[in-house]
């Protein structure tokens, strides 16, 4: 009986997501009264076993087989490890690699699986798990037997595990079945590159779905133009081709960290959030007061930004 | 060639709501075709134009209300469509990605499909795991948030993009059959055409009930409970400026000079 937490890593680096996820699992170990086991499958797994004895971890289980991530290794390895452990718990993180093994493998154990944790409790028989519906306008509870069961874990919603354990570090010998490994990963490809890096930028004007039409973004570059400030956009505004790939913040695009961010039109979902939280200063343009985005806001105007964003160029002398 | 595309509508709610009991208010909840599913949709219509005898089913699990979706779909160019639901499902409060599975690996297995194309995720839920769990229940290879395909029917392999996080994309090939679930972005949904919305009306659309397809109580029973449903208390201490749009610019303004904005 344990709680087991699947690393993530990444062309050499391990994810700090995987140092999440031994803080969530260490919380349900101790509620469950069980050991935390982490499991590391691919790259150099020596490595990334020496980064994961963090304390609270009771074993570190290695799986030496290729480079990168692939789902059908994944998969067959860790639904051999979960038949020797029995855990309790599995966590996984929900990341896209996460969303491309994860369900696979609940299937494959029949765990029942909840994704995209962002709390968990248990009294010792129930796990309780709350998630987000609406992007993130409500949330939700979901009960389930705390026995078995598979749970995808939101990046950066628990703290990095630190400091030194003493895990047991052990090679985990899995046969892999090289014919049941039907894709294979030729390649990286890094696509946000261009003219402009947004993360370079003091200060970014943003724009989101709340612009409604490719010819209003003109008022959105008055104001940036006023500002001397860099246009930047949430995931919809790429994704009509509007603005290219190299301007989207967010979980997909870019990390951003400027001193002023100003979010137009922006309701402030999870992924776009996860790209400019850092920002020191944050400011909310949106007509809907529930927008997810004042909650992250150091200041916020609920009105019509097809109002406030002339009004806003023309103090500027714009 | 067959081409399958699990389709479903999603609500948005509106900026005030009320939750009643575990759902919000229907009063508040506006439905559409789930972003995500109609890039899934304008892919399969993509390959079935680019090639011949290449036939596009769609299939949904949902009530009577969803198949105003499921014409959209077929005015933009699918053939034909299933519709799976029964007075047992309408009664629950959660369908899981095991039971949806469940219940499309059973027209999956009438239709044969080469490929199966479907959203990453459901505007609404996100639980972002059907595809997958289908892909594992019919034995097929996968790939989750795809934002580029490139389908050589001829050796059996399908060549996506994932789309990572950063700025990073994975190039991966696949074996036939597969599911690859999409992201927004990978193409440009088109608009259905009138003569597309008549067509639509006179295409197949089939109901079809768990029990017709085979399905079994087993499969689609779930240890999972949703037991409350909550407005997320506000986190923020945001300094709200009120007023009209020229009383808030110059608060705001004001703000941004102290900051040395456009100075």
């Amino acid at each position: 009986m344990t709680v087991l937490a699947v690393a993530e890593h990444r062309r050499g680096e391990l994810r700090d997501v995987s140092l999440e996820l031994l803080t969530a699992g260490r919380r349900l170990a101790d509620a469950l009264d069980t050991d935390l086991h982490a499991v590391v499958v691919s790259g150099d797994v020596e490595e990334f076993a020496g980064e994961l004895n963090r304390e609270g971890v009771d074993a570190v289980h290695t799986v030496d087989h290729g480079e990168e991530f692939n789902h059908d290794v994944y998969v067959q390895v860790l639904d051999a490890l979960a038949g020797d452990l029995g855990p309790q718990v599995v966590l996984a993180p929900h990341t896209v690699n996460g969303l491309d093994y994860a369900p696979a493998l609940a299937s494959r154990l029949d765990y029942p699986l909840v994704t995209d944790a962002v709390d968990l409790r248990t009294d010792g028989d129930t796990l309780v798990v709350d998630r987000e519906m609406y992007g993130s306008k409500v949330e939700t509870t979901l009960e389930l037997p705390a026995d078995r069961a598979l749970v995808t874990v939101r990046p950066a919603e628990w703290p990095t595990a630190e400091g030194v354990g003493d895990a047991a570090i052990q090679a985990f010998d899995a046969p892999v079945d090289e014919s049941a490994v039907r894709s294979r990963v030729t390649g990286f490809e890094e696509v946000a590159g261009g003219d402009v890096d947004i993360s370079e930028a003091d200060v970014l004007v943003s724009v989101g779905r709340g612009i409604g039409e490719e010819e209003n973004l003109d008022i959105i570059h008055d104001l940036a133009e006023a500002l001397d400030a860099t246009v930047s956009a949430s995931r919809p505004i790429v994704d009509n081709g509007w603005l290219p790939k190299n301007r989207q913040v967010g979980q997909s695009g870019k990390v951003v960290t400027p001193d002023v961010y100003i979010a137009i039109g922006i309701s402030g979902a999870v992924q776009h959030v996860a790209g400019m939280k850092g920002a020191d200063t944050i400011i909310a343009i949106n007509d809907d007061p529930s927008a997810p985005i004042f909650d992250i806001a150091d200041y916020g105007i609920v009105d019509d930004l097809f109002e406030v964003v002339p009004a806003l160029t023309e103090e500027f002398g714009g | 060639m067959q081409l399958l595309v699990p389709v479903t509508d999603a609500a948005t709610v509106d900026d005030e709501f009320e939750i009643d009991g575990l759902a919000v208010d229907e009063r508040y909840l506006t439905y559409d075709i789930n972003e995500w599913d109609e890039y899934a949709v304008e892919a399969a219509v993509q390959i079935a134009e680019a090639g011949e005898d290449v036939e596009v089913v769609t299939v949904t699990v949902g009530p009577e209300r969803v198949e105003e979706t499921v014409r959209q779909a077929l005015a933009k160019g699918a053939d034909r469509a299933v519709r799976v639901w029964d007075d047992d499902l309408a009664a629950r409060d959660l369908l899981d990605a095991r039971a949806k599975a469940a219940l499309i690996e059973a027209v999956a297995r009438d239709v044969d499909p080469d490929l199966i194309l479907t959203g990453v995720q459901s505007g609404d839920a996100g639980f972002a795991a059907t595809g997958v769990t289908l892909a594992e229940r019919l034995g097929f290879e996968w790939a989750a948030v795809v934002n580029q395909l490139d389908l050589d029917t001829e050796s059996g392999v399908v060549s996506v993009h994932r789309e990572l996080e950063g700025g990073v994309e994975e190039l991966t090939e696949l074996d036939l059959p597969a599911v690859l679930t999409i992201q927004t972005g990978i193409n440009e949904p088109r608009y259905a055409s009138l003569r597309g919305i008549r067509q639509a009306q006179t295409k197949p659309l089939d109901v079809q009930t768990p029990a017709d397809l085979g399905v079994e109580e087993a499969d689609l029973a779930s240890p999972l409970s949703w037991t409350a449903t909550r407005e997320p208390e506000a986190e923020g201490d945001a300094t709200i400026f009120e007023g009209d749009a020229e009383a808030t610019a110059g608060e705001l303004a004001t703000v941004l000079r102290e900051q040395g904005v456009g100075q």
